[in-house]
């Protein structure tokens, strides 16, 4: 039989607000337990919550950013349920009346069985975003017999984005995922740092035969922390669950913890099982009015969004589509080539550079664009020598590697070094030259065989010893092969 | 002898003047306070706690800011709080063994405005346990007598602050009011209580019972004396954010006020089955009184007076089972010995920390909350809570105020309502509604039947405690209800 999937994802972020979303600790991460945890977020008898109101400014910048209706009316709701590491039994959140509903995301996506190697595209609903407080965490390690209560993350703001059921393989969830991550990053809304759970998602997971319109009996897997452990998790629950059904079992509604050590998902409790959660709208808080001013000043606020920022650099700068969405993915990288490009270099050259070499160098060397050794600056230098011919492109990878060891600007890597390419009238008479000794060759080239170009190219590049601008050579070869 | 022995008669206003003559010192007067706390509470159980050593040192303080010239209207008078406010370094029990070992770290709002206005705090009283209660029996720390009769209750649940009251052992005291938690202990113990506007009061540190009903106010002698101690607790709090953003008016600026054509409206359903017939005749004759000042009684009706009851007894517990839900034995509190496991330390925890009655709220208010009874249950008794809230808006397009009885009868005899919490529950029937709409209320004695204290309860617009305060005392200007003292404690 043909199966479907269907995928709906849960992502919570946790909002970079400077203090808690009810009270006024702290949210820094790391710090020593129970130091940022005022009565408040300690539950003590005759507390009481105040809400930040940079949650709803962060709330409603996400909702006019995914095409999704800005509430003007929402309501905070107690869920009920015992746990050491939720100190008032009960999470503040938001269930009948959410602060944002009813929007969308377009992705794309590596389709399979796609042959002209483009993306394929589809639109995501956004079924609702909602404001809620983390919880704390219970430490097992370290306390024999015993759990350790740390309660610096309580309280910490959340915005749970919840889509529809809509994605139909775990790439295309990976893909919305990502969606998300770039624009809560572009808003500022989100450090999106997953290895600290800044950034977190669980997945509905249901399949059906091809055709069927009912959805299959789901399971909720829990704790996807990194985009590979989604889309492995995924791929692994899709098959647990048609094995299942294939070998005459019925898939049961649960909810699943994904175990990236072994690669699997593995019961965590039933549906049967399943808290009762007591949803009532807490009377500790009055409901979020806002007005079209407000709504209108958040939209003010926006920053260019990664998709019009994409189609911005397709048109202005005439990049290829796959340069401007890799540029785009995220608001550094796009800004770092922006300020790069703003030193007089040349589009193209400035996105390779970016999507790369610079890539690669950070990749390899493990760190993130913010800890590159080469800022925008110094490579816009470099990528200006680069367009006035003040260096070929194989002294730029020179360059760039003497700036990455802390030799300085690029100006000062080429002085330093003398750097200086062969000038034009130089190259053009040795390929002259090398022409005039080849009479064979050329003949042969002439004649169509064109495997005999790449001799032309080293021959000139060696008597050049490699200081001349390959591109150049090839120009000129090819102008004065033809005859 | 000395000026300072006889103070438990006097009004806080006559204690002010006294204190600002010089007459006393304010460590006299909490020195007074204090040994007839030692000497006769022991018959009345209406303290938890007696603060005796930080009342003197506040009441030095107080002697010293005065000698200084800045003295206020409440600087140095002494008062009890309610063992529900949170009271820094102090136990802050709520009447639980929950919380028999729970030392408050901070201060309520309520009780830090009145420290910053110069209260010297004797201790805290005895409360039904989280204020779950019409009688003060489900307290931890022991029932609570009547000054009145040692065999009847106080009332409840602020039922030690109104007994401490008539009994002389304070001046002023604080409580909250859920359901009635002031002016039923009010009207039992013949003291004139006042549960403000919700919003009004801040309720930051009151340890919460039912969130959208709660709210803190004031017992004292007279009509006078709670509009000095409201005038210090109310106004916006920045960290209530269920608190009023309202301007607060002179409360006492009105108190002379002329009654001549104000009406006020008399609810045939305040008046019907269950009522006492002597409670009635007193409230009869309280009305009579009015009409005498030239007010203008006016028939009104509450149609869905009838549905407080239910609809009050699905919302205080559902919000009261979640409320609760922090006492859990894990950060404070009590916790069970050797817990074998979390679940272990939950149940055993809270089945010893929690007595019967708050127990049996709890369950209530799960059920009414639990899936698949949300809507015919909480839902339904929001919806009728918006019903009462209405008919009192109909109600006032014509009147002033409203006025009633406070309870159907007088105190009961301790045990009565032992094993009966229905009958206890509808007991509170004249006083619910107003908590389920929002409004100010007040208690004020009108007399006494076979010997025991009736209140009258006079119920405003929102915010309109002025006008309450005016109604109050222009009757305690023709009445002396208000200055009886039982006799063991005269």
């Amino acid at each position: 039989m043909e199966w479907e999937t269907v995928i709906g994802l849960e992502i919570h972020a946790q909002l970079t607000t400077n203090s808690k979303i009810f009270s006024g600790s702290a949210t820094t991460f790391g710090a020593e337990p129970n130091t940022q945890a005022s009565l408040v977020d300690l539950a003590m008898p005759g507390v009481l919550p105040v809400l930040n109101a940079e949650v709803i400014n962060c709330a409603a910048k996400f909702g006019l950013a995914s095409n999704s209706t800005v509430a003007k009316h929402s309501v905070f709701a107690r869920k009920n349920y015992f746990y050491p590491d939720l100190p008032k039994g009960y999470q503040i959140s938001q269930m009948e009346l959410p602060i944002v509903h009813d929007g969308y995301l377009d992705i794309e996506f590596e389709a399979a069985g796609k042959s002209d190697g483009k993306l394929a595209t589809k639109r995501v609903g956004i079924t609702r975003a909602h404001l809620e407080e983390d919880a704390g965490k219970s430490l097992h390690e370290d306390f024999q017999g015993m759990t350790g209560i740390d309660l610096n993350r309580a309280g910490t703001p959340l915005l749970e984005i919840v889509s529809e059921p809509e994605m139909s393989s775990a790439k295309e969830a990976v893909a919305y995922m990502k969606k998300i991550h770039s624009l809560v990053r572009y808003l500022g809304i989100s450090d999106g740092n997953m290895q600290e759970g800044s950034f977190r998602c669980d997945a509905n997971v249901s399949v059906r035969p091809v055709g069927q319109k009912e959805l299959g009996t789901r399971a909720e897997v829990k704790n996807l922390n990194s985009f590979r452990f989604i889309e492995k998790a995924i791929n692994h629950e899709v098959e647990r669950q048609i094995d299942l059904i294939e070998a005459g079992g019925a898939v049961v509604q649960e909810t699943r913890l994904y175990d990236p050590d072994k690669d699997e998902t593995r019961s965590m409790r039933s549906k049967e099982e399943a808290n009762d959660y007591r949803y009532f709208p807490d009377p500790d808080l009055l409901p979020v009015v806002i007005d079209d001013a407000f709504i209108e000043a958040i939209r003010a606020e926006l920053p260019e969004l990664p998709d019009a920022k994409r189609a911005r650099f397709e048109s202005e700068f005439k990049l290829g589509a796959d340069d401007a969405r890799q540029l785009t993915a995220s608001r550094e990288v796009a800004d770092y080539f922006e300020a790069a490009l703003a030193a007089g270099g040349e589009p193209k050259q400035a996105a390779n550079w970016v999507n790369v070499e610079l890539a690669g160098a950070l990749n390899k060397a493990d760190l993130s664009l913010g800890e590159s050794p080469v800022t925008a600056e110094m490579l816009g230098g470099m990528l200006k020598r680069l367009a006035d011919g003040g260096l070929t492109s194989k002294m730029a990878k020179e360059v760039f590697a003497a700036m990455w060891d802390g030799e300085g600007s690029a100006d000062e890597v080429i002085e330093k070094r003398g750097l200086k390419p062969t000038d034009s009238s130089e190259v053009e008479g040795i390929i002259d030259g090398i022409i005039a000794a080849n009479p064979g060759q050329v003949e042969q080239f002439r004649s169509g065989k064109e495997k005999v170009f790449g001799f032309f190219v080293g021959q000139a590049m060696k008597a050049t010893k490699g200081q001349a601008d390959p591109k150049q050579v090839n120009d000129l070869l090819r102008a004065k092969l033809k005859g | 002898m000395t000026s300072h022995t006889t103070v438990h008669t006097r009004t806080l206003a006559e204690l002010s003047a006294g204190l600002a003559a010089g007459d006393y010192t304010s460590v006299e007067l909490t020195k007074a306070c204090l040994s007839r706390i030692e000497q006769h509470d022991g018959e009345i159980n209406s303290f938890i706690t007696v603060t005796a050593d930080n009342a003197l040192a506040a009441a030095k303080v107080a002697d010293d800011r005065r000698a200084a010239g800045s003295a206020g209207p409440l600087t140095g008078i002494p008062l009890a709080h309610k063992d529900i406010f949170c009271t820094q370094g102090v136990k802050t029990s709520c009447g639980s063994k929950m919380l028999d070992n729970f030392v408050a770290p901070y201060d309520a709002t309520v009780v830090s405005r009145l420290q910053e206005a110069g209260m010297v705090t004797l201790g805290k009283t005895n409360l039904d346990e989280f204020a779950m209660g019409s009688t003060n029996e489900s307290s931890f720390f022991g029932a609570v007598r009547n000054p009145w009769n040692t065999a009847c209750v106080p009332g409840g649940s602020s039922g030690g602050s109104a007994a401490a009251l008539a009994a002389g052992f304070a001046p002023a005291a604080t409580g909250t009011d859920t359901g009635g938690s002031i002016r039923q202990p009010a009207s039992f113990c013949g003291v004139t209580g006042i549960k403000p506007t919700y919003g009004r009061v801040s309720r930051w540190g009151m340890i919460a019972y039912a969130s959208s009903l709660d709210q803190g106010g004031v017992f004292a002698k007279t009509a006078e004396d709670c509009g000095m101690l409201l005038q210090a607790i109310s106004g916006f709090d920045e960290k209530d954010s269920t608190s009023a953003d309202e301007a607060v008016p002179d409360f006492n600026g009105g108190l002379n006020s002329d009654l001549k054509g104000k009406k006020i409206g008399v609810p045939t359903e305040f008046f019907g089955e269950g009522l006492d017939a002597e409670v009635k005749a007193l409230i009869e004759t309280a009305l009579k009184q009015y009409e005498a000042m030239g007010c203008e009684l006016v028939e009104v009706s509450l149609p869905h007076m009838h549905l407080s009851v239910p609809a009050y007894y699905v919302v205080a517990p559902a919000e009261a089972s979640s409320n609760l839900s922090r006492f859990d034995g894990v950060r404070y509190g009590h916790r069970c010995d050797n817990p074998e496991d979390l679940a272990d330390l939950y149940l055993r925890s809270r089945a010893e920390g929690f007595g019967d009655e708050v127990k049996r709220r709890i369950m209530i208010g799960a059920y009414a909350l639990s899936a698949g009874y949300y809507d015919a249950y909480y839902l339904k008794a929001q919806r009728i809570r918006r019903l009462i809230r209405d008919d009192f808006t109909k109600a006032f397009e014509s009147v002033d105020a409203i006025a009633g009885p406070v309870a159907p009868t007088t105190a009961f005899k301790l045990g009565a309502m032992k094993g009966d919490p229905v009958q206890m529950y509808l007991s509170d029937v004249y006083t619910l509604a107003l908590n389920l709409a929002g409004l100010p209320g007040m208690s004020v004695p009108a007399g006494f039947a076979d010997g025991m204290p009736v209140g009258l309860q006079l119920i405003g617009k929102h915010f309109d405690e002025a006008g309450l305060l005016n109604l109050a005392h222009q009757y305690q200007q023709k009445t002396d209800w208000h200055s009886k003292m039982p006799a063991a404690f005269a």
